[in-house]
Parts: structure tokens; C-alpha cells; sequence
């Protein structure tokens, strides 16, 4: 059993929790991952770490409720237990100073994009981070970004705080204006959708960016390929093999399709779930 | 002079649910011997002297002598015998390939068929598990401390050698329950798996300590555990869990799983169960399971289980080649899973949303013997169909997982990613590290793998004596 010390509310649908796991955090390195079990019957599912503290033991998730295993998160507080909490898994990022190193986080990717800035300014680059969220109630961690970034950009679909416009808008702007040959590198993490569009965008470019997938999985240590995803051409598991890849060879329209596969049946254990008719949901 | 005994030619059949029935729930299949059936099969026995079923037996059974208990309605003392040499016997009485082993021996089975033997090991496991298991002896404390890594077959065997010899004995697991393949991978109806956490049980009484969710590999290396957390020596029994695909067009749509992705949702996270369980899985009506091993079997009649109108079994030999145990060809066949034999898919077709919608095939002849003795099987050109499917289960084999191997230093690995290890002791390039089972040898089965725990446990025993000293 893992306790979960501290809860953060930032949003109706997003939430941080710092879980005691003491393995995992003597151990973990930026852009790996856990898998997490809440209880007995539920299933197993991967949330990126958004930041670990070694002496303390002790593991940071932040998470938005989408499905019936992510609300039942939610609805856990301080002093409760997850049941399961295995990691670190996958391999961690290649960290190294490239020079200028543009890093997007979008929506509740700003939280694994997190340790990987940090990590990233830690090793000398210039770390420009981008933020964005669809409104501003969705927006978190601005002021620690601001700390592990040389320079911090905000944005929110709607206009709601600071500055009207997509994530890529903010992009495609600082290239333009600081050159493509100045950036040496981009960091995308957040809905696929996102890190699809950020590629299309540095594709352009020529820039070399890293996404960090968020692709189904069970095991998450290769042993049932559920994760796979098509990268340059060749089949690769999200588990082990990444979760981050080079996303001007992902197959997203692929990946999108196989996150689906169980859509109607998430949907069915969600219902299920926040139904209040007595018919076993709310469990 | 005693009186010359009576032959009963055929083994005393094993009640099992009515394959009506059973292809609608997950209950265990075989039903297993009452006393009564026990007895009178154990004295089927002709209690020969050359003894020869022990030769067939990985783990070192004293098959004639538990038998003659069993006859003698001895129960306590036949699983006691037993339990001398096998530390999982309610496992292995279930899915041993005794046909392949003890039972091919059998003296009997030269005219008629062998002893049931492997049922009986299983009637006398569940006989002492139906009434509480008795503490085993454990040696002293030796102060010395080992860690396994996995808690398949070969881990837990292992695992229960070194406890009884007094060692303090850790097994580190990947998942959230301990047992490795036989909880993920074997379907519940042939091994049901509070089968599987009681013989778990029984290690813990001997002082084993289980820690689940710890990625060797990830969270301490083999070497950490070595250096940090001062483990004298460390058995390696992670198995094969690396799924291989076939590499054609069409096998990342949607409904295509892997055997292990197929049955670790099954079996592991219960999705038969869903919604009461979180855990989802989706079958189509017509479910194409490709491979002839157990892997394979255990698949196909887990598809029908989940609702498939039809399961087939596509496999690229003839029936004759089938690597699956033959009770299990047998119950499938009774379920009613339908086989392809000389088929194999070159292509996935996926509709517009990327789910399968068909297969297509190539028919195949038998030729020459390749290097496994076997026909090897050639495609006929031109043969090209589509089989109706629309879910498809790769069941052609795993690869040694990677995590372990990858992760320590100085340990020799072959070809296909496995840990070098001499079969005789266990022993890895790398002093103080053991190996055994599928991350060894590649996929092959529980009590093989077992078989290497036993002996790697014997020199792992060894080594640290001359530690010792």
C-alpha cells in the first residue's frame, strides 16, 4: 500500500498528489513513469512523474480526470492508500546541453515537462518553456516553471489569462523570431492532438522535437505490447522504448486509433461509475 | 505368494465440466479425482523396480513411492513425499506436459495407458489444500541473504530450496502479484489461481519474503541489489516475457493483442469480470488465435470464454507438428475451437477506423525436416484467401524480457537476448548470479523452468557454503 501524503486541488479535474514511494523516487530520473492500481479490482495506468523528492521518498503525479480510474484518483485524500504503485518505468530522457531547448507543456503535460526543464537548465541549456492550457482554471505550475526556465511563455485557448492562442501559435512565433537555427531542440507533452501539431510545426523547421507518449498500456515493462506504436517505420514499445520518441517519426493518426480501441467500454465503467442508482457504480 | 494383479488398461478418466457448460465460465475444467478414483488409479501402479517415470520428472520426484502412499491411502504422507522435491505440485498436477515426461516412461503405458500420474499429484496437493498445509521443516539460519528476481516458476522453486536451507530469501516481482506467468498467463480455467496464491502461501510459511511491484532493472539494478542492499547472491528467473509479432502489414490495428497482452487482461486483471473489475477487453465474433502451442490454446478457449462466436486456430504445420500438450488440443477440440492447419496470415486488413476486418492467408504444404526435426512448412504460391476475422491473437512465442539482461553488468548474453547460464548449476558469467528457466532458454514450460530453480538453487546453496568458509 501507498499513502498518499499531500492532495492539491488546482481544478475541478486537475489534481497533485505526492504519493510515499520510496523506490521509486530513490531512483527515478526525468520523463520516466509509474503505473498505479487504486485497489483490488481496478486497472493497472501509467501517469508520467511530474517530480520526485530522493530524501523525502516520495513521488509527485499530477493528474486530469478523463475515466472512471482517474476520477476514483480524485476522489482519494491525504492519508489515503493507492494499492499499487510500481516504477520508475521506461527510459528516462536523454538530458545533455544542446544549447537553446524550447519545452511545451499543454494541459496537464506542463507536469511531466516539469522535471525534464529542470533537468535540462540544470545542464546548462537555455530552457524556453512554453505553457498553455484551454482556459485559465486548467493552467498549474507557472510559477515552478518560471523557476527551472530561462524563459516562461503563457497561453490559453480561450483568451482566458494572459494571451489568446494555441500552444504551436506561441511556437511558431519564438522560431520566427529567434531564427530556426537558433533552437536546437523541442520538447512537446500533452494531448496527442498537441504533440501532433507541435511536429507539424517544427517539421517545417527542420527541428528535432520529443514527444513523450501516452499510449495504453498493462504491464509497462514490454511484456504485452498493448503500448506499441509505429516509430520511423518500425513497431516500438511505449513502455521500454520509450515513452519518449523523436515525433517526426511517430504515427499518431496510429496511435490515436489504438487509444481508442476501448473507448466505448471506458466510457461504460465511467457511467457506471458516477451513476448514483444503485446499480454498483460509485465503487 | 502374492496374487498376480489385475491390469485396468485405460486411466481412470478425469471428471470435467460439460463442454457446453464450461465454454461459458472460467471454472477450472478439470474437476480432479475423488479419493476413491485416486486410490484405485494409484494402484493401477505396477510399483516396477527400474522405476523409469523418475527419469521424466525435471524436479526429481519419488513418483513410485508417493503412489504406493496414495494406494495405501496415505494422503499426508504421499504430498509430503512429494513436497520433498516439488514446491508447487497443486501447479504442476495441472499443467505439467506429463505426456512428455513422468507418464512417457510409465512401464505400463508400453502395452496400455501410463499411470495418470500427473492427476494424482494434483488429487493430493488439493487434498492437503483442502485442509490446511503443514509446516515444512526449515534449516537453521545461515545469515546469508539472497534475492530472486520474478516470481514465476522458476523464482518460486528456487525461492523455497534456498528457504528450506536456511537462507533468507527475498523474491522481487514486476507486477502486483507474485506468481509470474502462472497468474498472467494461464487461464484460470486450467489453473485456477487461488490454486496458484495458495502454493505462494506455503513459500511465505517457509519464511520466503515476496515484494511486489519492484522492477529489477528499474528501481535497483542486480548489481545494486548485490553491492547497496547486500544480497550475497541473486537467481535471475524473469521468464520470456517479451512478446514476438509477425511483422506484417496490418498488425497495430485495432484488435490485434498479443497472446500475453490477451491473457495477462483475462487472467491477471480480470476483464471477464468487467465493469465490476476496471480492467477492459473487446473479442469480435470471430477471433483468429495464430500459433499451435499452449500459449496458443490457452487463447482460442479463452476467446470463446469471452463471447467469440467462433475461435479458430491458425497454425502454419499440420496437426501432427501441434506443440500444445494434448489435453489441452483435446479440450479445445471438445469446445469446439475450429483449427487451420497449414495457414499462416501475411496481411491484417483494417476497415476505415483502423479495427481488424479480415486476415489474409496463405495455404502451406509440409516439405523437407528443418533443423527441429520437424516438416518444414512451405507456402503454396497463389494460395492467397481471406479468412473472416475480426480479432487476431499472436500466440507465436516470446523472447526473454529484456530488463534484467540489459541492466547488469558483465553478464554473458546469447543470441536471442537470453542470459548465458550452464545448465548444470545456473550458473551466469557473473559470480554470485544465477539463471534458470525461460529467460534462459527461451519459452518452454513451468516445470522446466522449475527444474532450473531446483538446480540453481543447489548451487547457489554451494557457493555460499564456500563463502562460508
Amino acid at each position: 500500500m501507498f499513502k498518499i501524503l499531500d492532495k492539491q486541488v488546482f481544478s475541478p479535474i486537475i489534481k497533485q498528489m505526492v504519493i510515499e514511494a520510496p523506490r521509486v523516487a530513490r531512483k527515478c530520473q526525468p520523463g520516466q513513469f509509474v503505473i498505479l492500481r487504486i485497489h483490488e479490482e481496478g486497472e493497472r495506468i501509467p501517469l508520467t512523474i511530474a517530480d520526485f523528492d530522493r530524501e523525502k521518498g516520495t513521488i509527485t503525479i499530477v493528474f486530469q480526470e478523463v475515466g472512471k480510474t482517474t476520477k476514483q484518483l480524485g476522489s482519494l485524500e491525504a492519508g489515503d492508500y493507492i494499492k499499487d504503485f510500481v516504477g520508475p518505468l521506461g527510459t528516462p530522457s536523454h538530458i545533455e546541453n544542446f544549447g537553446t531547448v524550447i519545452c511545451v507543456g499543454g494541459g496537464v503535460g506542463i507536469a511531466p515537462v516539469f522535471p525534464i526543464a529542470r533537468a535540462l537548465k540544470e545542464a546548462g541549456n537555455h530552457v524556453i518553456s512554453i505553457i498553455g492550457a484551454r482556459t485559465r482554471e486548467l493552467l498549474f505550475w507557472e510559477d515552478r516553471m518560471r523557476e527551472v526556465s530561462t524563459e516562461l511563455f503563457v497561453t490559453t485557448d480561450d483568451g482566458s489569462y494572459v494571451r489568446k492562442g494555441f500552444v504551436t501559435d506561441v511556437l511558431k512565433e519564438i522560431i520566427d523570431e529567434r531564427g530556426k537555427d537558433n533552437i536546437n531542440l523541442v520538447l512537446a507533452i500533452g494531448p496527442q492532438p498537441m504533440m501532433r501539431a507541435c511536429c507539424n510545426v517544427t517539421r517545417e523547421y527542420g527541428i528535432k522535437t520529443i514527444v513523450s507518449l501516452n499510449s495504453l498500456m498493462v504491464d509497462g515493462t514490454g511484456m504485452c505490447g498493448c503500448c506499441r506504436v509505429t516509430v520511423g517505420g518500425q513497431t516500438r514499445f511505449v513502455c521500454v522504448d520509450g515513452p519518449e520518441f523523436d515525433g517526426h517519426q511517430v504515427d499518431f493518426a496510429e496511435l490515436a486509433r489504438r487509444s481508442a480501441t476501448f473507448r466505448p467500454e471506458e466510457q461504460r465503467a465511467l457511467e457506471r461509475y458516477t451513476c448514483q442508482c444503485g446499480c454498483g457504480g460509485g465503487k | 505368494m502374492a496374487e498376480k494383479k489385475e491390469i485396468i488398461p485405460k486411466k481412470h478418466p478425469m471428471p470435467a465440466q460439460d463442454p457446453i457448460e464450461r465454454i461459458r465460465n472460467f471454472n477450472e475444467v478439470a474437476l480432479g479425482y475423488d479419493e476413491e478414483t485416486a486410490v484405485a488409479e494409484a494402484k493401477r501402479c505396477l510399483q516396477c523396480k527400474k522405476e523409469p517415470c523418475r527419469q521424466g520428472c525435471p524436479v526429481e520426484v519419488d513418483i513410485p513411492a508417493f503412489i504406493k502412499l496414495v494406494a495405501e491411502r496415505d494422503f499426508a504422507g504421499a504430498i509430503k513425499k512429494i513436497k520433498e522435491k516439488n514446491a508447487l505440485p497443486a501447479v504442476c498436477g495441472r499443467v505439467c506436459p506429463q505426456e512428455n515426461q513422468c507418464e512417457k516412461y510409465c512401464t505400463l503405458g508400453k502395452k496400455h495407458e501410463p499411470v495418470g500420474i500427473g492427476r494424482l499429484e494434483r488429487f493430493c496437493a488439493d487434498w492437503e489444500l483442502a485442509r490446511g498445509v503443514l509446516p515444512q521443516e526449515v534449516a537453521p539460519p545461515t545469515g546469508f541473504k539472497v534475492a530472486v528476481v520474478g516470481s514465476g516458476p522458476a523464482g518460486l522453486t528456487c525461492a523455497a530450496d534456498l528457504a528450506k536451507l536456511g537462507h533468507r530469501v527475498t523474491v522481487f516481482e514486476a507486477l502486483h502479484v507474485a506468481g509470474g506467468v502462472l497468474m498472467y498467463g494461464i487461464p484460470e480455467f486450467r489453473l485456477p489461481k487461488r490454486v496458484v496464491q495458495a502454493e505462494i502461501e506455503n513459500l511465505k510459511k517457509l519464511g520466503v519474503e515476496i515484494v511486489t511491484n519492484a522492477v529489477v532493472g528499474k528501481f535497483a539494478t542486480v548489481d545494486e541489489l548485490m553491492e547497496e542492499e547486500g544480497f550475497d547472491a541473486v537467481f535471475i528467473g524473469t521468464g520470456a516475457g517479451l512478446p514476438y509479432f509477425m511483422n506484417i502489414p496490418g498488425e497495430n490495428s485495432c484488435g490485434v493483442y498479443s497472446a500475453n497482452e490477451f491473457l495477462t487482461r483475462t487472467n491477471l486483471m480480470k476483464a471477464y469480470l468487467f465493469p465490476e473489475w476496471d480492467t477492459p477487453i473487446k473479442v469480435g465474433r470471430k477471433v483468429a488465435v495464430i500459433g499451435g502451442g499452449n500459449v496458443a490454446m490457452d487463447a482460442a478457449r479463452t476467446a470463446l470464454r469471452l463471447g467469440a462466436e467462433e475461435s479458430w486456430i491458425v497454425y502454419r504445420r499440420s496437426e501432427k507438428e501441434l506443440p500444445a500438450r494434448h489435453e489441452e488440443v483435446e479440450h479445445a477440440k471438445e469446445e469446439g475451437i475450429k483449427f487451420a492447419f497449414l495457414t499462416n496470415p501475411v496481411r491484417i486488413l483494417a476497415d476505415e477506423n483502423g479495427w481488424v476486418k479480415g486476415m489474409e492467408c496463405l495455404r502451406y504444404e509440409l516439405g523437407e525436416p528443418d533443423e527441429s526435426g520437424r516438416r518444414r512448412p512451405v507456402p503454396i504460391p497463389g494460395s492467397e484467401f481471406v479468412m473472416d476475422v475480426d480479432t487476431v491473437v499472436v500466440a507465436i512465442g516470446q523472447a526473454p524480457n529484456p530488463l534484467v539482461p540489459r541492466t547488469t553488468r558483465g553478464l554473458e548474453l546469447g543470441k536471442k537476448g537470453n542470459i548465458v547460464a550452464d545448465p548444470q548449476t545456473g550458473a551466469t558469467s557473473k559470480p554470485g548470479v544465477f539463471a534458470g528457466g525461460d529467460v534462459v532458454t527461451g519459452a518452454a514450460t513451468v516445470i522446466l523452468a522449475m527444474g532450473a530453480g531446483r538446480i540453481a538453487a543447489r548451487s547457489i546453496h554451494d557457493y555460499l557454503m564456500k563463502k562460508k568458509a
